[in-house]
């Protein structure tokens, strides 16, 4: 009973805790923490990361859960955020192993002369605590070890079945406390699991946390499926599938019944989908007689908006977060180049010009960026809205398909042209990271920040 | 003990509870459809049984050059060679007019995922127009696009590619 009392007492200062985190400012890159100590800088590449210790996380009483144990979610959540925050490659993660212990009593006052010696800027700190009504509380504090003060704390309070969202959240808040950015571990990817060969490639829907835990199949492989995405309001996903003697087409996924529908109902080959920022409008690709263009519809379905009309493959729209523009590819001039029209279809101009062709546009959350597939030599890059300041994030083996993070700084997509993989890139820093499948996978879509 | 509760208390006041009853959204599996498919289109071509008489898959895989055409890179365009097939494919079909075929359109794995889908509608569409500029009814023709998706020869190299970018009529069983 003391515990139910401490979280409604607890429940009041929320307001207060969750704005400070939300109400980070976003500045514009290349910008400096208020510590003067990690600069994030998007369009320079690599810099130094910084040393963060994370040591275990205790608990104020040992107690059996759902999820196991507190003692051993403590270990755990420590590793689930050093290991976020080391993937994004801005920091390097020192522990938890090796790290002094530290008590429960010590979670909010710090030892902090036995972390300085570890080289570590900043500290992460933190506890699990199972309460009475079966859920857990995980605390998560960030300090400054030279300065010797605390930086932010949060807390979360979860079933213990989604434990791992608690540490993804933690990470979260450390992030994006020390990037001045938005948050992205608590996230999950639909993606596409690859089995057989590749002329019976056996393609089936699969959902994940965004570090590859939590894996599920939605689909189970009998029909084909290609590229879903994930809705900004998560109520649905879309995607493409061949189904019997059907043209393939274009099917919307209500998340919370179940039910599949498709989205058109004319009788041709829908493909490329992607949702308006607001959710409320579907964006893709219809051919009829060998000649395909883009559309609009809404996700409930209606009466397709025509957006382009010339003779060659015009695929791959993708809105402005504002939704007003939206970049998509077209080989009308020749090879793939990629093109910026308003949400009405007029204005069309093409900011590509290098040669091997552009493809698979997508426009970044925050605006400043459009993720591409390079055709020829299948890398993903980045290039401004205009066209300018081309950058390609990755090197030597065939990728394609970028989808981004919510915060729109990092990059997923799909590696290898015969058995895929995940892989991501954080666009700041460069580092490269690979998530897990149990099988091959392609076609990765991140989802919204779920705390949304 | 007392001690320690007072501390958990004093830390879970200061704590900002975000997360709290975040709502859970289940993902409920999708279910495949339960309708008996006739024949589905799985993008393998003619494979399968190649036994039957008159009219067949079989029949037809006998009496024309060859059930498919193929493309240049990131072409859809009809050349000589393909003419001659599919004018006998043409043929083919004349004498059999209740046949009804599929015509796959296939690309490379040099191309992205969403434009081979294109490109894959192109090819497929080139031969069906051919075939109907030779006498088929276009009623009787279906035009399917599997994109990189169903590779004729997996291999990554130019003579995989070439059988790759291709586009079939298959005939019923």
């Amino acid at each position: 009973m003391p515990t139910f009392r401490i979280i409604a007492a607890a429940a009041v200062s929320l307001t207060v805790g969750s704005a400070s985190i939300a109400q980070t400012p976003a500045p514009a890159q290349p910008q400096e923490s208020e510590d003067g100590q990690l600069v994030v800088d998007v369009t320079g590449g690599q810099r130094a990361a910084l040393p963060i210790a994370v040591p275990y996380m205790p608990t104020p009483a040992a107690t059996d859960t759902a999820a196991g144990g507190t003692e051993a979610l403590g270990r755990q959540v420590a590793q689930i955020v050093a290991t976020d925050l080391g993937n994004s490659g801005l920091f390097t993660p020192i522990g938890p192993g090796g790290l002094p212990n530290v008590s429960f009593d010590q979670v909010q006052a710090p030892n902090y002369g036995a972390f300085s010696s570890t080289g570590a800027q900043n500290l992460v700190q933190g506890f699990v605590q199972a309460n009475p009504n079966g859920s857990l509380t995980v605390g998560c504090y960030l300090y400054d070890v030279a300065a010797q003060n605390q930086l932010t704390r949060a807390g979360y309070v979860v079933q213990p079945r989604d434990w791992r969202r608690a540490a993804h959240r933690c990470a979260d808040s450390i992030y994006s406390r020390l990037t001045g950015e938005g948050a992205y571990f608590d996230t999950r990817i639909v993606y596409v699991s690859e089995t057989g060969p590749a002329r019976r490639r056996v393609k089936r829907l699969a959902i994940m946390d965004y570090d590859g835990a939590n894996h599920r199949f939605l689909t189970n492989g009998q029909y084909t499926v290609l590229t879903p995405r994930f809705a900004p309001d998560q109520r649905t996903i879309v995607f493409m599938t061949y189904q019997g003697n059907r043209q393939p087409r274009v099917m919307v996924y209500e998340v919370e019944t179940g039910r599949v529908r498709p989205l058109v109902e004319q009788p041709h080959m829908t493909f490329a989908p992607r949702y308006s920022p607001d959710s409320s409008r579907i964006i893709f690709s219809m051919a009829i007689n060998g000649n395909t263009d883009i559309y609009t519809i809404p996700v409930g379905g209606g009466t397709p908006t025509r957006l382009t009309n010339t003779a060659g493959i015009d695929t791959g729209g993708s809105f402005s977060p504002d939704g007003r523009r939206i970049v998509f590819e077209s080989d009308r001039s020749g090879n793939q180049q990629l093109y910026v029209m308003n949400a009405d279809g007029s204005n069309q101009r093409r900011i590509s010009f290098g040669g091997g062709g552009y493809a698979t546009p997508v426009w970044s959350p925050r605006g400043d960026l459009i993720a591409f597939t390079r055709t020829g030599s299948f890398q993903i890059g980045v290039m401004s809205p205009e066209g300018s300041g081309t950058r390609i994030l990755t090197r030597g083996v065939y990728a394609e398909g970028p989808s981004w993070a919510p915060n729109g700084r990092a990059v997923m997509f799909t590696r290898g042209a015969s058995q895929g993989q995940l892989w991501y890139v954080d666009v700041a820093s460069g580092a490269l990271r690979r998530v897990q499948t149990p099988l091959g996978g392609s076609d990765p879509a991140w989802s919204p920040l779920r705390s949304n | 003990m007392k001690m320690r509760m007072t501390s958990i208390a004093a830390i879970a006041l200061a704590l900002s509870l975000t997360a709290g009853c975040a709502t859970r959204r289940a993902e409920r599996p999708i279910d495949p459809p339960t309708e008996t498919e006739v024949t589905p289109n799985d993008g393998l071509g003619n494979d399968g049984s190649q036994e039957g008489g008159p009219g067949s898959r079989a029949d037809f895989l006998r009496s024309v050059p060859a059930d498919r055409v193929f493309f240049e890179l990131d072409s859809y365009s009809i050349d000589g060679e393909d003419r001659a097939t599919l004018d006998a494919q043409a043929a083919w079909l004349q004498r059999y007019p209740n046949v009804r075929v599929t015509i796959e359109g296939h690309a490379d794995e040099r191309g992205t995922r969403e434009y081979n889908l294109g490109l894959g509608d192109r090819r497929a569409n080139a031969a069906r127009d051919y075939l109907q500029s030779r006498g088929v009814s276009p009623d009787r023709m279906t035009v399917i696009s599997w994109g990189k998706e169903r590779p004729q020869n997996p291999a990554s190299n130019e003579e995989a590619w070439a059988q790759n970018r291709r586009a079939v009529t298959v005939v019923p069983q």
